[in-house]
């Protein structure tokens, strides 16, 4: 069998607690709302219908929460390489994020163990608004390889 | 005029109890290339394992696969009877999504979405209601491959919101 060229493959021996992700900074406009609302078949009209978002009290359309939870993917299924694998992605919509605005994922390890001979790391991750507030917080569990096992 | 809702009133009927775990009748999608290739362009997620054939067939997965939410486009289909929604507004509390094994351009997922727990809160935009439900995504070979476990939360009156009253 050949062997598998994995992409920037995270190692579980190079993960500690305490260590953060490198942050993924999205800037999300309109037309990605959009674009998603297609791509998801999510046609809830306050994500793209100026008046439903203004009779529901918004200044403008909101970013859909599964949006955010794609992101939050992105940034720890990026950070791990395609060598670990995703367990675990637990995503609450606290608050509601505007496009226009940066969203900034940021994570960070809380744990760190060997269960059954895998390594196992759990994650707080969130999205993060301008003026620092985690509008959407989250947890991941991930598995990664290890150095023993490679 | 109606009368205010006194603090005993509950908007959980045994009607809506009733619906506490029943399932939707299955649906099952072809897990094509370019339906994958528009959900990571969409979220904005470079990462060649859902675009190129080449690199992902290089890795450990072996062949192209699917980001982790991708789950969200496989749309389950509706209950066998129609959810008796008391509420016009919907809003998507979070999700919590179990990963068993990836989701292969290639595969057929069949989606079956049960309703698991209905509560009721009171606040500032008067009661709302939380649905608990469990999205079950099973592959060709009869393998979960994953769960999503969605709240979704409903209030107000009024027209009724795209979506809602789906179930």
């Amino acid at each position: 069998m050949a062997t598998a060229k994995e992409i920037s493959t995270l190692l579980f021996e190079d993960v500690a607690v305490g260590d953060e992700l490198p942050e993924l900074v999205k800037n999300p406009d309109t037309k990605q709302l959009v674009r998603y609302a297609g791509a998801s078949q999510d046609f809830v009209a306050i994500h793209y219908d100026q008046n439903v978002a203004a009779a529901a009290g918004h200044p403008k359309v909101i970013i859909h929460g599964a949006l955010k939870s794609a992101w939050l993917g992105e940034l720890v299924t990026g950070w791990m390489g395609s060598g670990g694998r995703l367990l675990e992605l637990d995503v609450s919509y606290r608050m509601i994020d505007f496009p226009d605005d940066v969203a900034t994922c940021v994570g960070k390890v809380t744990d760190a163990r060997i269960e059954n001979g895998v390594g196992l790391v759990e994650l707080e991750i969130g999205l993060r608004q301008t003026d620092g507030t985690i509008s959407t917080p989250g947890r991941a569990l991930v598995s990664l390889p290890s150095r023993e096992i490679l | 005029m109606t009368a205010s809702a006194s603090p005993g009133d509950t908007v959980i009927t045994d009607e809506l109890r009733s619906f506490i775990g029943l399932e939707s009748i299955g649906v099952t999608y072809d897990i094509e290339r370019h339906a994958v290739e528009r959900f990571a362009a969409a979220i904005g997620d470079p990462n060649p394992l859902y675009s190129d054939r080449e690199v992902a067939e290089s890795t450990s997965y072996g062949s192209l696969i699917a980001p982790p939410t991708f789950f969200r486009s496989l749309l389950p289909d509706n209950l066998p009877n129609p959810f008796p929604e008391p509420f016009a507004h919907v809003l998507d509390g979070g999700s919590k999504y179990r990963f068993n094994e990836p989701v292969r351009v290639g595969d057929q997922i069949t989606v079956v979405r049960k309703i698991v727990d209905l509560f009721e809160k009171h606040g500032r935009m008067g009661t709302m209601l939380f649905k608990v439900a469990e999205i079950s995504y099973t592959n060709q070979e009869a393998r979960l491959v994953g769960t999503q476990t969605t709240t979704t939360i409903t209030y107000g009156t009024g027209e009724k919101d795209f979506g809602v009253g789906d179930g």
